[in-house]
């Protein structure tokens, strides 16, 4: 056995060829590794990591059946009416052709002291109640699971009372932008309460007048 | 002696570049391109769209609307094509079946019935692309809503995202919801872009 043992080390001494074998074998990996490079280059480049978002709306269901509109509170109905070139006319109550005299419009616009202003000031004591659970969690104070945040929010909401209810209608030639735009308003003011509802005959003409007399105004300012 | 030029073993950074290279494969999805470029508008909204079973209504600048549908999880239900033959029997049209298995590997369209034979024989991209006239959404010939109700016909779990362009008309996308609510869907998606807001909360 010794002797075996012997032969066999001496034998791998004794010639070089063994260790030359074993440096003969070298792949030239440049290519793949170039490859490899290129592809992953690729991907890189085209994954998309941030996913679209979306937001949801529900609306209310249709029915074929006249209905009688649901009876709304004249003091927290908040009429939201969007016109041509980005703008804002918004009105309190009710128009009601029968009991004159009819609301005034007010304009206003997207920007953050526009619209988003009267709605906050109207939903002031909700938005802080969600403003206030919001920072409590993120400052930790408020210890809550992060999941149960957005149910309490609705729960908030449903017990609101006094919140304003807004309608939102659209007039002619309005783009999709400012359709989204306003409900993200209702989003980032905490509205409880609000509806995307089609302009009615009396609110077309007070867009109307409204207008005209914008229009006269300037004119006559000249 | 002269000295060798110093060998760097580059071992840990190929294996690096594999690793990554694996991930970048591995979460890659791969879907057809979108038949018209839309910029949404953006919103606060921080929900993702659903993964699968999606019914994606597109609104370009121009007022064009646009349809997708998903083929679900299941793949090998082969709802796009279904619900193509289901659309074209209501139209008098029949697809062959590689009309339809191309179908299914395709995109979104905006093109009447009588043109999708057409649409999807067509030689290459730029030559579909330019088929594009809008679906049609008037009362008198109301295509999309023969989409949207064969598609919700075979495909219960689908869930609307309205995907409108800034410069869209509101009255197209009510059009577009008109007919969803037709078809007895209540509740979108709108797609929009991820923004931030500041809302300055003194003197209220």
């Amino acid at each position: 056995m010794a002797e075996i043992i012997a032969n066999e080390g001496g034998h791998g001494k004794g010639k070089g060829k063994a260790r030359a074998k074993k440096h003969g074998t070298h792949i030239d990996m440049t290519p793949m590794v170039d490859l490899a490079c290129l592809l992953l280059t690729f991907f890189m480049l085209t994954t998309a990591f941030s996913k679209a978002k979306v937001m949801e709306i529900v609306l209310p269901e249709k029915s074929d059946k006249p209905q009688d509109a649901p009876q709304l509170d004249k003091d927290r109905a908040l009429n939201i009416i969007l016109i041509e070139g980005d703008k804002v006319l918004w009105y309190n109550g009710l128009a009601d052709p029968t009991k004159p005299p009819l609301p005034t419009l007010t304009e206003s616009d997207f920007s953050n002291e526009g619209i988003r202003r009267v709605l906050l000031r109207r939903n002031k004591d909700l938005f802080l109640e969600i403003e206030a659970m919001n920072k409590g969690v993120t400052e930790g104070t408020l210890e809550i699971p992060r999941d149960s945040v957005a149910s309490r929010r609705k729960k908030m909401m449903t017990k609101d009372h006094k919140g304003p209810v807004v309608l939102i209608k659209a007039a002619e030639n309005v783009k999709y932008k400012n359709i989204v735009d306003i409900i993200d308003e209702m989003a980032i003011c905490n509205i409880a309460r609000y509806a995307l509802v089609d302009i009615n005959v009396v609110e077309k003409k007070m867009v109307a007048d409204y207008l005209a007399s914008q229009a006269s105004g300037a004119t006559s300012s000249k | 002696m002269p000295s060798k030029p110093p060998k760097i073993d580059m071992t840990p950074m190929v294996d690096l570049f594999f690793l990554l290279l694996i991930f970048f494969i591995l979460t890659a999805t791969f879907r057809a391109p979108e038949a018209v470029a839309v910029d949404t508008p953006s919103s606060i909204s921080n929900t993702t769209t659903p993964e699968k079973h999606v019914m994606t209504i597109m609104v370009s600048k121009d007022n064009m609307v646009f349809f997708n549908v998903d083929n679900g999880i299941d793949t090998s239900e082969h709802l796009r094509g279904k619900i193509l033959q289901a659309v074209g029997q209501q139209y008098q049209i029949k697809f062959t079946p590689e009309e339809i298995k191309k179908f299914e590997g395709m995109s979104s369209f905006g093109l009447p019935m009588d043109k999708m034979k057409a649409w999807i024989t067509a030689q290459d991209a730029k030559a579909r692309d330019a088929m594009h006239i809008g679906m049609p959404v008037d009362s008198t010939d109301n295509q999309l809503m023969m989409w949207v109700r064969m598609s919700r016909l075979y495909n219960s779990e689908l869930e609307v995202a309205i995907k409108g362009d800034q410069g869209a008309d509101y009255t197209t996308i009510k059009k577009v919801i008109d007919v969803l609510q037709d078809n007895n869907v209540n509740k979108f998606n709108l797609t929009t872009n991820l923004e931030s807001v500041d809302v300055n909360i003194d003197n209220l």
